[in-house]
């Protein structure tokens, strides 16, 4: 039987104060795992705040503690890269909800008893105040920057719409200002995948020393798919094939597909690191993101004023998430006369492609920072 | 920067707010922001230029003319540039109506189609007109909408905008002589370069 990964200590801050969610409920308190790279400056005005996606959390830019593998992001953010943790301060914390150390169903409440199935449907508006109540607690009013891909993009936007006086510049990636119907279909497969588990026990599988890994690593491998393109998957596996023992070829599944037992990898190595509850709780706030809802349905209300600087980054083949979405955000951006800057990055390697080594888009991302700062300059000569 | 770029960046008042259609590698945003104290952007619809702008640190977005325009509000900037890009939008009077919408002045530079070697050469061949400036062959050129000054004149007139300025340029971006004459730089421009408000 799968079991939880031993506890690990996470770097965390703990914020007593309750916190108001959109669904109504207060959480009394909640605890951010983070983990921080680079130097403040004495103005504190180099802070980046780097949000992670669905799947991702803290461990950014150094290897994981339970994985043992590299930062989700060590493409990006490091010494020298795109994301210079020589020259800009990098905090990086697990969402409201997640399951590396910030509260979430997989953490315990007051009582001692864990959150589980209990745990208030979180919105990325709650993940992001949070967020904001981290920032203020490491001493930075404003953020030189936001940035983000995917379900980070989604809370980039929900930044800069939130508190445009505290983001400077703001960079989302392959996102989009809503989930689309096809998004949350997919989404709400992973989910039946859960809920089909004999060992989910309606969501109390911890009162049971169980957890429902068959249908997380399902719910995991059907995602995964979605996340790279076609001829990325042929270019990587194409047809070929591998035996399953002696007996090769003489039943249906002796033989496998190397697609098929690279998903297979990908399904039990997550399960070992993350929490269903949590998938279920991020997805759903995913679902629910809506930015132009939240503001009488025009996304241009959402930035109107904003001063905020924006580059907005999307991919070729990113069908989780295509251009045209971005785009439309763009076009938001143009009716609220908000600076904006926006490429489409060529690549064939899918929604993923913001996660690996892509020259054009790590020269777009700092020589876009370079900007800012040079335009952060500026005005603070002019302050002064 | 191109000759008739440096043009066009000397129309412009400092600390304004501009746009650049079809900006490029972004050469004059960047003259302008850095050295003009402008807040310049640019849309580009050439993926490489807009990367290559963007990372160089230029508030860029790709886009074009036809679409892109349509979104900005009303005098979003004091200055909106079409440098020689005019007689390849799809819909050239649209793209003006836009640009005098969403900016308070235009500055657009065109290539001239009455100059008189593109006269002769139909004339004399009756193949369509290959020069320096008009060089692609008729089954490729981007050029779906030429023009000559004279046509432009006219449709500012249609249009009820008033030309502030007009300048003829050669091929390299150089002003050119015919300042007082329309229509001897109808003749003689190989660029024209307009600077228009409305009335």
């Amino acid at each position: 039987m799968d079991r939880l990964p031993a506890d690990i200590a996470h770097e965390a801050a703990h914020f007593p104060e309750p916190l108001p969610l959109e669904c109504g409920l207060t959480l009394p308190g909640f605890t951010l795992a983070y983990r921080t790279h680079g130097r403040l400056n004495a103005d504190r005005s180099n802070a980046i705040l780097v949000c992670h996606a669905l799947t991702g959390d803290q461990y950014v830019a150094e290897t994981h503690p339970i994985t043992g593998k590299p930062g989700w992001w060590e493409a990006v953010v490091g010494p020298g890269r795109a994301i210079d943790t020589e020259q800009y301060f990098v905090i990086c914390s697990n969402v409201l909800g997640g399951c590396m150390g910030s509260t979430g169903p997989a953490s315990p409440r007051a009582d001692g008893t864990l959150w589980g199935t209990d745990f208030p449907p979180v919105t990325i508006g709650d993940m992001v105040q949070a967020q904001a109540r981290l920032v203020s607690r490491l001493g930075i009013g404003r953020l030189f920057s936001v940035i983000g891909g995917s379900m980070g993009g989604m809370q980039v936007l929900e930044w800069a719409a939130r508190f445009p006086e505290r983001v400077f510049s703001a960079i989302p990636i392959a996102t989009a200002a809503h989930h689309s119907a096809q998004n949350i279909a997919f989404n709400e497969v992973s989910r039946q995948a859960i809920f089909g588990d004999p060992h989910f026990h309606a969501g109390r599988y911890r009162d049971h020393d169980e957890i429902p890994a068959r249908g997380l690593a399902v719910a995991r491998m059907m995602a995964h798919i979605t996340y790279l393109s076609e001829a990325a998957l042929t270019r990587k596996f194409g047809r070929r094939t591998r035996a399953q023992g002696p007996a090769a070829g003489r039943t249906l599944f002796d033989e496998m597909f190397e697609v098929e037992s690279y998903l297979r990898h990908q399904g039990s190595s997550f399960v070992r690191r993350f929490d269903a509850n949590s998938y279920l709780t991020i997805t759903r706030a995913m679902d629910w993101f809506d930015l132009a809802a939240d503001h009488d349905g025009d996304l241009a209300r959402a930035f109107h004023g904003s001063r905020t600087r924006f580059c907005l980054i999307s991919f070729t083949s990113d069908w989780l998430f295509p251009t045209a979405q971005l785009r439309a955000v763009a076009r938001a951006l143009n009716r609220a006369a908000a600076n904006v800057s926006f490429v489409e990055i060529e690549t064939d390697r899918g929604h993923d492609a913001f996660l690996l080594d892509e020259p054009d888009f790590h020269r777009t991302v700092s020589g876009f920072l370079k900007g800012c700062g040079e335009q952060q300059r500026k005005e603070e000569n002019v302050l002064s | 920067m191109r000759l008739d770029l440096a043009l066009i960046a000397d129309m412009i008042a400092p600390s304004s707010r501009v746009l650049d259609i079809g900006c490029g590698d972004g050469g004059l945003i960047e003259h302008l922001s850095r050295t003009r104290g402008c807040d310049a952007r640019g849309i580009e619809l050439d993926m490489a230029e807009v990367t290559r702008a963007i990372a160089h640190g230029l508030p860029v977005m790709h886009g074009d003319a036809d679409h892109d325009l349509a979104q900005y509000p009303d005098a979003a900037f004091d200055y909106v540039v079409l440098s020689r890009t005019l007689q390849a939008v799809e819909r050239p009077r649209e793209v003006l109506r836009q640009m005098l919408r969403i900016g308070t002045r235009a500055l657009v530079s065109f290539p001239n189609f009455g100059h008189w070697q593109v006269r002769l050469q139909l004339l004399r061949t009756g193949r369509m007109p290959m020069t320096a400036t008009w060089n692609r062959p008729w089954f490729e050129t981007p050029n779906i909408h030429p023009c000559t000054l004279l046509d432009f004149r006219a449709l500012c007139a249609d249009e009820h905008y008033v030309v502030e300025r007009w300048l003829a340029i050669d091929e390299a971006g150089r002003r050119s002589p015919w300042r007082r004459s329309l229509w001897l730089a109808n003749v003689f421009g190989e660029q024209a370069l307009f600077l228009l408000r409305k009335a």
